[in-house]
C-alpha cells in the first residue's frame, strides 16, 4: 500500500470513477500535501477500499499551472467535504464541486492565504477578515430557519446549525463546524515525530487511542518495525477500554436527548467506575501516555488484571438490568425507533463508517476487514443491523459492548510474554503511509510523511466524525426539531476530531 | 415504570465526598522538584517536554504548572532523581479579583453574593473534549455537584461563572468574546485545563490558536491538569468560594 497509481490530476475523475465503480469500492479518505520543494508538484491522495485491498490514487498537479482538479464529488457524495477542505487549505480547486463555500477557515480568514501550503509561515501573524460565512437553506413561503449555537444549552461541544423548518419538520440541516479548529497538522510540521505524538494524542479526548494507534501504526508502518507481541495486546487491552467507557457512556447519554433521568445516571455511574479502572492501569483516566511509538510505556500485573476482570464482573449485570429499562419501555421506543433514519444508500454514498454504517445495513469493522496488530488472533463478532435509525445505533452500541467485554477478556488471557517497546530506527526522508484503527465512532486513518531527521512533514488525520458527520444531515430532515438532540447522540460526533 | 424504581432502589447512593476517592498508584499528578536534589544543569527534561513547561532557573527545574500535561517524561528523563511525579491534583490558584489577598471589597462580595450557590456556563473555545467530558462527570452521581449547591445553567444570562476549555481559536474568538458579555455581572471565570490556561503551548503555536484564555478575559480561577480530573475542578470551586 505504499505503491501509489500515480496520475495527473486532469485524470483524476476518470480514474476515481473507475475504481469507485458505482459504490463498489469506497472512498476511504482523500487530502492534499504541498510537496512542491521535493518535485515541484502538489499531490492530491485518494484512499479507496477494494475488497480486501486498499489502493491509493495519487493525483499530481503542477505548481506552474492551473491549481484545479476536476471534482469527483458529483459521482462520489462522500468527497465533498475532503474537497472543499483541500480547496481551503491548499487554494486548489475542485472543479465541478456542487457546494464550494469554505468548510474549516470562517469569515475571519482572508483570502487567498493556504495555510497547509509550505510557504505559508505560522510565525506571520494573519489579519482577521471581515465576510460572511454562506449557510444554505430553503427558501418559500411558510419556512422559516431556525438557527442555533456555536454555544449549546448542555455541555457539548461548539457547532452552528441551521434548520430550515416547514411547520414543526426539518426540511433541511446545515451546519458550520470547525469552531475547535487548532490547526494541529500544521503545528506538527517539523516537530520530531516522537514528540508530535504528544499533541497526536490530544486531537480528541474520548479517542485519544484511536489516534494515538492509528499515528503510532503509521510511523511503525512506514519504519517497517513489529512491535513486540506483548505491546500489541496491551494496546488492543487500552483500546477496548476505550470503546467500552465510550459506549457505556453514550448510551447513557442517549436518555439526556429525552431526558429520561434514570437512564443518564445509570449510564454515568458505569462509565465512572470504567475510567476509574483506566486510570488504574494507564494512569490517566482518558488512558493518556500509554501508547507511544514502537509499543507502550506500561506493563500490567496480575493485580491489574484481575483489577480489569472484577470491574466487567459487576459491570454486565449492573448494564444489563439498565438496558431493560429500554427493551420494554414504550415511551422510551417511541422515541428511538424509525427517528433520524439514514438508508443504507445514503451510508454507502457518504462513505459513513463505524456504529453509523453498522447501524445502517453496511458490515464494516476495520479491526475485522484490515487487521493491525493482534486483531487477527482475536475473536469477536461485528454486529449489524439494517432499520438504520436511532434505535438501530443505539443496539449495536449496547452489542458492541459485550463484543468488546469479551475482547478484554480474550486479551487478559492471551497476554503474551515479552517486551514493550520496539526502537523507531532512523526512517528515510520522505517517505510515508497510513496508520489506522477502529475507534468507538468507526474507522480513524491517518497519513504521515516523515521529512528530515525523523519529523513530521505532514500528517493528516482523518476521525471517524468526519465521514459521519453529513449523515446527520440525511438523517434530521423528516424529524422534529426536539428529536434532533437524539439523533445527533445517537451518532454522538466527536467534534474535537473533525475540526482539529 | 417498576424496573425503573427496582434499579433506582437496588443502585442505592453512590455519591461521595469529593475528597474521598484516593487515585491509584500509576495516576500522574504534579510534578515536583525534590528538595535534595543535585540537579547538574543537563537540561535533558527541558529538552523531552512536550509542552516547554519546564525551564531552568538559578539551577534547578522549575515546571510551568498551567502547562504541565503530566506526561512525566521530564522525570523519567533525569539521570540524578531531581524530578518526582506525585498524585497531587489540588493545583488551582486564583487570579483576577480573587487573588489579593487583603481581602477586598470586590472579592468578598463576590463571595457573599455567589458563595452559596452558583451557576455555571460551560464555555467550549478550542477543547480536544478532555476537559469537557470531565466537567460533565461533575453531573454523574459520583461527584453529584448539585449537592453544593452548584449547577450548570443552558444560558450565560443566568451564570455566575464561565467555565472556559481549550486555547482560544480564531474561530471561537467572537463566541468567547459574545458570551463574556452576555454574562451578568459580578461574573467568575475559570480557565479549566492546561490549553485554557497555557494558550498553544500544548499544540503549539498556530494560526488558529490565538493565545490563552486570560490574554482575552480576566480570569479569576486556573485549574491545570489534562484534563484536570473532576475532584481537581471541584477544588478550584472551593478555593474559589472559600469553603475549603
Ligand atoms: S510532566 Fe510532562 S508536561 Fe509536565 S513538565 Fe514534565 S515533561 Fe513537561
Ligand atoms: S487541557 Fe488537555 S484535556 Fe483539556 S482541552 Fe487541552 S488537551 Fe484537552
Amino acid at each position: 500500500m505504499k505503491d501509489y497509481k500515480t496520475i495527473p490530476a486532469a485524470e483524476l475523475r476518470e480514474t476515481a470513477y473507475q475504481l469507485y465503480a458505482d459504490g463498489q469500492n469506497g472512498l476511504m479518505s482523500m487530502f492534499a500535501n504541498d510537496e512542491r520543494q521535493l518535485n515541484g508538484n502538489y499531490a492530491i491522495y485518494c484512499l479507496f477500499s477494494v475488497g480486501k485491498s486498499m489502493q491509493v490514487i495519487k493525483a499530481v498537479l503542477k505548481d506552474k499551472g492551473k491549481l484545479e482538479f476536476p471534482s469527483i464529488t458529483p459521482k462520489i457524495s462522500g468527497a465533498a467535504w475532503y474537497e472543499r477542505e483541500i480547496y481551503d487549505m491548499f487554494g486548489l480547486k475542485p472543479v465541478g464541486h456542487p457546494d464550494l463555500r469554505p468548510l474549516a477557515l470562517h469569515e475571519n480568514w482572508p483570502q487567498g492565504i493556504f495555510p497547509l501550503r509550505k510557504d505559508f509561515n505560522s510565525q506571520t501573524p494573519v489579519p482577521t477578515a471581515k465576510k460572511e460565512f454562506p449557510m444554505a437553506g430553503v427558501e418559500g413561503e411558510g419556512v422559516f430557519t431556525v438557527p442555533v449555537g456555536p454555544i449549546h444549552a448542555g455541555i457539548i461541544e461548539p457547532g452552528h446549525f441551521r434548520f430550515s423548518q416547514a411547520g414543526e419538520d426539518i426540511i433541511r440541516l446545515d451546519a458550520k463546524l470547525f469552531f475547535l479548529h487548532r490547526g494541529i497538522e500544521k503545528a506538527i510540521e517539523g516537530v520530531p515525530i516522537e514528540r508530535a505524538f504528544y499533541q497526536v494524542e490530544r486531537i480528541s479526548g474520548i479517542c485519544t487511542i484511536a489516534h494515538s494507534l492509528s499515528y503510532c501504526q503509521a510511523i511503525e508502518n512506514i519504519a517497517g518495525v513489529t512491535i513486540p507481541l506483548r505491546a500489541q495486546y496491551l494496546r488492543a487491552l487500552v483500546g477496548e477500554m476505550e470503546r467500552l467507557y465510550n459506549h457505556v457512556g453514550d448510551i447513557g447519554n442517549l436518555c439526556a436527548g429525552m431526558g429520561f433521568a434514570v437512564g443518564i445516571m445509570a449510564g454515568a455511574r458505569l462509565k465512572e467506575d470504567i475510567m476509574r479502572v483506566n486510570e488504574a492501569l494507564t494512569g490517566h483516566r482518558f488512558l493518556r501516555g500509554m501508547v507511544v511509538p514502537g509499543g507502550v510505556r506500561l506493563d500490567i500485573n496480575e493485580q491489574l488484571s484481575s483489577e480489569i476482570r472484577s470491574m466487567l464482573d459487576k459491570l454486565m449485570p449492573d448494564f444489563d438490568e439498565m438496558i431493560e429499562l429500554f427493551r420494554g419501555n414504550d415511551a422510551f421506543l417511541n422515541r428511538v425507533e424509525t427517528t433520524g433514519i439514514v438508508p443504507r444508500q445514503a451510508a454507502l454514498d457518504l462513505g459513513v463508517v463505524g456504529i453509523g454504517a453498522r447501524a445502517s445495513g453496511v458490515d464494516v469493522d476495520i479491526r475485522r476487514d484490515f487487521p493491525y496488530g493482534c486483531y487477527s488472533a482475536l475473536q469477536f463478532d461485528v454486529p449489524v443491523y439494517t432499520e438504520g435509525d436511532v434505535a438501530a445505533r443505539l443496539w449495536v452500541r449496547v452489542d458492541e459492548v459485550a463484543q468488546t467485554v469479551k475482547l478484554i477478556r480474550q486479551i487478559l488471557e492471551k497476554m503474551p510474554q515479552g517486551s514493550l517497546k520496539a526502537a523507531i530506527p532512523a526512517i528515510k526522508p520522505y517517505s510515508s503511509g497510513f496508520g489506522w484503527c477502529e475507534s468507538p465512532q468507526g474507522n480513524n486513518l491517518h497519513w504521515l510523511m516523515v521529512g528530515e531527521n525523523n519529523t513530521v512533514y505532514r500528517l493528516y488525520a482523518r476521525s471517524a466524525a468526519y465521514p459521519n458527520w453529513p449523515a446527520l444531515t440525511v438523517a434530521a430532515p423528516g424529524n422534529i426539531i426536539p428529536d434532533f438532540p437524539l439523533i445527533n447522540k445517537s451518532y454522538e460526533l466527536s467534534y474535537a476530531c473533525v475540526d482539529r | 415504570m417498576l424496573k425503573v424504581w427496582k434499579k433506582v432502589l437496588a443502585t442505592g447512593n453512590v455519591t461521595e465526598p469529593w475528597e474521598k476517592s484516593v487515585p491509584p498508584e500509576r495516576s500522574r499528578g504534579e510534578v515536583v522538584v525534590e528538595q535534595h536534589a543535585a540537579c547538574k544543569g543537563c537540561k535533558l527534561c527541558v529538552d523531552v517536554c512536550p509542552t516547554k513547561a519546564i525551564k531552568l532557573y538559578e539551577g534547578s527545574p522549575v515546571i510551568n504548572q498551567k502547562a504541565c500535561v503530566f506526561c512525566g517524561l521530564c522525570v523519567e528523563s533525569c539521570q540524578d532523581g531531581c524530578l518526582k511525579q506525585t498524585s497531587n491534583y489540588k493545583l488551582a490558584t486564583l487570579g483576577g479579583s480573587l487573588a489579593d489577598n487583603t481581602g477586598s471589597e470586590l472579592k468578598n462580595k463576590i463571595r457573599r453574593v455567589l458563595g452559596r450557590s452558583l451557576h455555571i456556563r460551560h464555555l467550549d473555545i478550542g477543547s480536544c473534549n478532555g476537559c469537557d467530558f470531565e466537567m460533565n462527570h461533575l453531573c454523574n452521581p459520583v461527584y453529584d455537584i448539585q449537592q453544593y449547591g452548584i449547577d450548570f445553567v443552558a444560558s450565560p444570562r443566568h451564570a455566575d461563572l464561565l467555565m472556559v476549555t481549550g486555547p482560544v481559536t480564531r474561530n471561537s474568538t467572537q463566541a468567547l468574546m459574545m458570551t463574556y458579555e452576555a454574562t451578568p455581572t459580578p461574573k467568575l471565570v475559570m480557565a479549566l485545563g492546561a490549553c485554557a490556561c497555557s494558550g498553544d503551548q500544548i499544540f503549539g503555536e498556530s494560526y488558529a490558536i490565538r493565545g490563552a484564555v486570560d490574554a482575552f478575559v480576566p480570569v479569576d480561577i486556573y485549574v491545570p491538569g489534562c484534563p484536570p480530573r473532576p475532584q481537581a475542578i471541584i477544588h478550584g470551586l472551593m478555593l474559589a468560594l472559600d469553603r475549603m
